[in-house]
């Protein structure tokens, strides 16, 4: 029907499959989000790394290259499991973490402001699938950062250095995929779970920061005051970092013990799903 | 006629506190109005039904599907336009209902289409690449209007539709309203404004303190309002009174010579007229006694906690 009609008619067309619509939402929300080109620049910038580890890589395999750099192959990093956890460090803890600092507030906190969420649970849209929806969003930007390009470089090392080294060294690969999953969905249910607490989104920021780096800052000052080493499971990144190190099989580069850095994460998780769970209804019932 | 809702002892709690309390109806015409003052569980029964508050005790059934079991189904068929401001921010009309239409299962093209269509129907066709942040109060009532109908409900609930507009916006939103429930959509309208309600609606549950205080069927009200009359006469010595007796007419008569009488069916006004001219008599005034929403709706409110 042309629309200079202007009448009101049923629809009786096709309709998508149920079980596909949460994808709607990450859809529209990766064009919110690359709409801003300091984020789409910014987004770009946190491929560098993962660039410059293949260069490394690269590097290790090509005699001539390093001829002609004149530098000794044992002059550079090793291709072990400290490579890919320093990797998985920056990409992880600290792109990752800005990638949910930028994004992970506004997912939540305008459609809280403004009321929007009877909109879409009046739909055949339950409150699973909107926060499985806007934590695709987060999911996607951040394994496109950590866990792929990492097992890129991974299975690049494994071309070039052959199938051995690939079979003795595939416990690097499990705690690629494993560590970034485990950060992955750390970051984004703090993210969402904050965003549906403050609805502001600037101050839903601060308090991202302020629950990574006062935590942090508290946990360090747990340890000076108490001489002990448990003020670490205040800090987020500290405790993945515990993890990664028990899933690479090197030491931990910061000492908080390991179950303890788990049953946090998990804790924090609970707590965040928990939260999630408390706050995203179609309305607030005052009792 | 399978009826469009059916509650049967329908109980909703908030904490301790009920909400509603034991609600028994069941809701058959084209379009139904929720009346009743502020409080009195209008919008808590439409959330309910759309399920978002469980009942604590009885069933809600819509198109006979059961809210507690089968609520993805129900909100398959409905529409909801809620009452307060809501809005996705950052967005342009035609992107959020469009949206809105995709959420509801239609594939991306064809909810594009649609909500241009949607868009223009209620008249924001110039403004729909706007962001509805900048719109004005009537806009966005007409914008949430547009969501609500872009998939093609069988059932929209319009909460509060004409609040806050000025009179040319409600009546066009009246006039949206009428137009969408002849197109063949049911229609509950929750309204504090009788106006509103009597107007677009065939079918009135009045609600008091979370209970039915009245239930009535407006279009039966309004034939029924067509057949009373109330008459003042002149000059007559009885025997007008008893000729319209014979006519079949059941009546009172009162002081002062006013009549008042039931037209039986088949029985024509101008009847009456011509009978008193045979016998001389002034018919000095005649009108319809009609029992209007308002006064079922100021009955309920007297009623105590029983259904009028």
């Amino acid at each position: 029907m042309a629309v200079y009609e202007r009448a009101y008619r049923g629809y009786s067309g096709p309709v998508t499959a149920e079980h596909r619509r949460f994808l709607i939402l990450p859809r529209y929300g990766f064009s919110d989000v690359f709409r801003s080109r300091l984020f789409a620049a910014f987004f770009a910038l946190c491929f560098l790394w993962p660039c410059c580890c293949a260069f490394l890589i690269y590097l290790h395999h090509n005699v001539s290259a390093l001829a002609l750099l004149e530098i000794a192959r044992t002059n550079l990093l090793a291709i072990d499991a400290n490579f890919f956890l320093w990797f998985l460090r920056i990409q992880g803890t600290m792109l990752g973490f800005l990638v949910a600092f930028v994004v992970g507030p506004g997912l939540i906190s305008p459609d809280m402001r403004n009321n929007a969420l009877p909109l879409y649970l009046s739909r055949p849209f339950s409150r699973k699938e909107y926060v499985a929806g806007k934590m695709a969003v987060l999911v996607t930007l951040l394994s496109a950062i950590t866990w792929v390009p990492g097992a890129l470089l991974f299975f690049l090392q494994s071309y070039l250095d052959g199938s051995d080294w690939l079979r003795s060294h595939l416990r690097i690969l499990g705690g690629i995929v494993l560590g970034s999953w485990i950060w992955i969905l750390v970051l984004s249910l703090l993210a969402l779970a904050v965003s549906a607490t403050v609805k502001w989104k600037l101050l839903a920021s601060a308090a991202l920061l302020a629950i990574f780096f006062v935590a942090s800052a508290a946990g360090a000052a747990v340890n000076v005051t108490f001489r002990t080493s448990l003020g670490g499971l205040l800090d987020l990144s500290a405790m993945v970092q515990t993890v990664w190190a028990g899933l690479f099989g090197v030491p931990p580069p910061v000492d908080v013990p390991l179950a303890g850095s788990v049953l946090s994460l998990l804790l924090v998780c609970l707590l965040c799903l928990l939260l999630l769970a408390r706050r995203i209804r179609a309305y607030e019932i005052v009792r | 006629m399978s009826a469009v809702v059916e509650l049967s002892g329908l109980e909703v709690c908030f904490g301790k506190r009920p909400i509603l309390k034991g609600l028994d109806a069941r809701l058959e015409t084209r379009s139904i109005g929720l009346l009743g003052p502020n409080g009195a569980g209008k919008t808590t029964l439409i959330h309910t039904l759309l399920g978002f508050h469980p009942p604590s005790r009885g069933t809600a059934l819509l198109f006979g599907k059961d809210i507690r079991t089968e609520i993805r189904a129900v909100r398959r068929r409905v529409g909801y336009m809620p009452e307060n401001d809501s809005f996705i921010a950052g967005m342009t009309a035609v992107r959020f209902v469009r949206l809105m239409a995709e959420l509801s299962g239609l594939p991306p093209r064809a909810a594009l289409e649609r909500a241009h269509e949607a868009l223009f129907y209620v008249g924001l066709g110039e403004a729909r690449y706007r962001r509805l942040e900048t719109y004005s109060l009537g806009m966005k009532q007409m914008a949430k209007l547009a969501q609500a109908i872009v998939h093609g409900p069988d059932l929209v609930f319009l909460d509060e539709p004409t609040n806050g507009l000025d009179p040319p916006h409600r009546q066009r939103m009246l006039r949206l309203v009428r137009e969408i429930r002849d197109r063949g959509v049911h229609v509950i309208l929750s309204s504090h404004l009788l106006r509103d309600v009597e107007e677009c609606c065939d079918e009135v549950l009045v609600l008091k303190e979370g209970r039915i205080a009245a239930q009535c069927d407006l279009e039966e009200e309004r034939r029924t309002n067509r057949r009373f009359l109330e008459m003042e006469t002149r000059g007559d010595d009885g025997s007008f009174a008893e000729a319209v007796g014979r006519l079949g007419c059941e009546m009172v008569l009162q002081t002062g010579g006013r009549i008042k009488m039931v037209l039986p069916d088949g029985l024509e006004l101008r009847e009456l007229y011509r009978l008193a001219a045979d016998l001389k008599v002034q018919i000095r005034r005649l009108n319809y006694k009609r029992d209007s929403l308002q006064d079922i709706f100021l009955k309920a409110m007297e009623g105590n906690h029983g259904r009028v």
